[in-house]
């Protein structure tokens, strides 16, 4: 199955891309495909901690189970807004 | 009601958008470039956004406001890319019948964009940049 996975900001710059279409098996949940990515891409393990991960735009819990097309995108944290 | 935008805001536009007769409030926060952070000096911010999932959140705290306060009408445009000092990073704008609702709800509003809606800001200073957020 194929997943559309999208980078924003730091995590953008740890990967070096902003999107990629990744081969996962079928029942892989978000949190493993995180910890496949950060096996490819080292610079992303000091955010796992902090980030919040999505599926088709909503937020999901780490053990949401993936399927073919979904939109993933790792969402580190939030700074929208101005300068309160 | 909810938008993202690359251009220069501009608050009029925005403030169009919630006008109506019935109500006696329009309650604005408008979001500014400060020119300091951690003790440094600012040179510019870049935002970065996930556009489509963020006006959506944008339309979940619309819709959270809906319940707690008696509004009418709700609008934000948040700006992406680069910001100079002093421009407008967001403009939200909310009308009530009376003022109360309309301005905690503002207040309201602010704090939960930076909680749920998808968008970073990068710092960038003289001497480096960092993106904000425990990244």
């Amino acid at each position: 199955m194929k997943v559309k996975t999208i980078f924003f900001a730091g995590c953008q710059d740890a990967v070096g891309k902003r999107e990629m279409e990744v081969d996962i098996n079928e029942g892989t949940t978000v949190e493993k495909l995180l910890e496949e990515l950060i096996k490819d891409h080292p610079a992303l393990e000091p955010m796992k901690k902090s980030v919040m991960l999505s599926v088709n735009m909503e937020y999901v819990s780490p053990d949401t189970i993936l399927h073919d097309g979904d939109e993933f995108a790792i969402i580190p944290p939030v700074s929208g807004g101005g300068n309160v | 009601m909810f938008e993202i935008k690359k251009a220069p805001l501009i608050v009029e536009e925005v403030v169009e958008k919630v006008r109506s007769d019935s109500c006696g409030a329009i309650a604005t926060f408008i979001g500014t470039v400060r020119n300091a952070s951690m003790g440094k000096r600012v040179v510019y911010l870049e935002y970065d956004a996930y556009e489509e999932m963020a006006v959506k959140k944008m339309g979940a705290v619309g819709q959270e406001v809906k319940e707690k306060w008696d509004i009418d009408k709700m609008a934000i445009t948040h700006r992406i890319g680069k910001l100079d000092i002093g421009e407008m990073s967001v403009v939200i704008a909310i009308s009530s019948p009376h003022r109360k609702d309309a301005l905690e709800a503002c207040q309201y509003t602010i704090d939960r964009i930076k909680q749920i809606v998808p968008i970073w800001k990068k710092e960038v200073w003289e001497d480096g940049e960092i993106w904000i957020g425990k990244q």
